[in-house]
């Protein structure tokens, strides 16, 4: 039962993704053809937020709740954060949705979407065999 | 029940998205990202000796659970919580998609492409096979997600965060204006 704080928390997110809107495809075209704020201004204010978050964290040396330290790993630079965030660039915009949003969608029963999530699934399994073939 | 079935604006659901981050740190000391259970389920489902997918994805298993629990919460608010009108789009964006032939503006996505009768159309199987082929490709090559790279990597002020943004948002740009037009006219 460890893990029942991580599906608590993960219904939580559902429900925002679904009353924020994220979810829909016609927003994420509103988005990136710059016809509305609404997208921009929930990034950017979970982005301040997350912010402000780690640095409290930093500052305070806050603890988890078993009392450990916390640990973020960094992000390295490889070329795929160009080359593969440019390819799920072209997909987001197709689908209308990052992976958070297609789990999200399949639960409030479009159930088409499962079928984005297969290929998302497929995709990654094809990087997995290809991955020492790629420049990174 | 007003206030939980209105679309909530952005600056309530923006900073609650944000809350994840800090949320998931202290519970669990894990970082906030969606795309790597895409990883797992490879790992956990199909049996092969490929190196990426060879590794415990039981170790990382409350990815998947989250996940599980994104579902649960989508059924929640879609069918507990769901607004009943239209969702409140831009009159630019209602005529610009009136250009690409949708019609039908009710629900999460446009069901006119959206459906399983229109993945035997090669329009329809482009935009949901090969763009879901793109999101599962491109974000576990990219290291990461909207949530991974744009909203947990930024928080922690990564530079390769910053790179990966944006070339989502380069990628997501060229395919809506140059190449959506003529996939929606397929």
């Amino acid at each position: 039962m460890k893990n029942f704080k991580f599906l608590l928390l993960g219904i939580i997110f559902g429900i925002i993704l679904i009353k924020a809107e994220v979810i829909s495809w016609f927003r994420i075209q509103e988005m990136f053809c710059f016809q509305s704020f609404h997208m921009y201004g929930i990034i950017c204010s979970a982005i301040i937020v997350g912010l402000i978050s780690i640095q409290l964290i930093k500052k305070f040396n806050i603890k988890t709740i078993s009392g450990d330290e916390i640990k973020i790993a960094p992000k390295e630079f490889t070329k795929g954060n160009v080359i593969g965030g440019f390819m799920f660039g072209l997909g987001w915009a197709m689908t209308g949705a990052c992976p958070g949003p297609l789990y999200a969608l399949i639960g409030s029963g479009v159930l088409v979407v499962a079928v984005i999530l297969l290929s998302a699934v497929f995709g990654t399994y094809v990087y997995g065999i290809l991955r020492d073939k790629l420049p990174h | 029940m007003n206030i939980l079935t209105q679309p909530w604006p952005w600056y309530i659901s923006g900073p609650l998205i944000g809350l994840m981050v800090p949320t998931l740190l202290i519970i669990g000391n894990k970082a906030f990202g969606v795309s790597s259970t895409l990883r797992h389920i490879c790992a956990a489902c199909i049996p092969n000796k490929v190196k990426f997918f060879d590794y415990d994805w039981k170790n990382e298993s409350w990815n998947l659970i989250f996940v599980f629990g994104v579902a649960i919460g989508g059924l929640i608010a879609g069918f507990f919580l769901a607004n009943p009108n239209p969702i409140q789009l831009s009159d630019a964006a209602i005529a610009n998609m009136n250009k690409l032939g949708i019609k039908n503006y009710s629900g999460m996505v446009p069901s006119d492409v959206f459906n399983f009768t229109s993945l035997l159309t090669l329009r329809g199987f482009i935009l949901m096979v090969v763009g879901g082929f793109f999101v599962g490709f491109g974000t576990r090559y990219a290291g990461g997600c909207t949530s991974g790279h744009a909203i947990m990597g930024l928080s922690n002020l990564q530079l390769p965060s910053l790179i990966a943004t944006c070339c989502f948002f380069g990628g997501g740009l060229l395919m809506t204006w140059v190449i959506l037009p003529y996939i929606m006219n397929l």
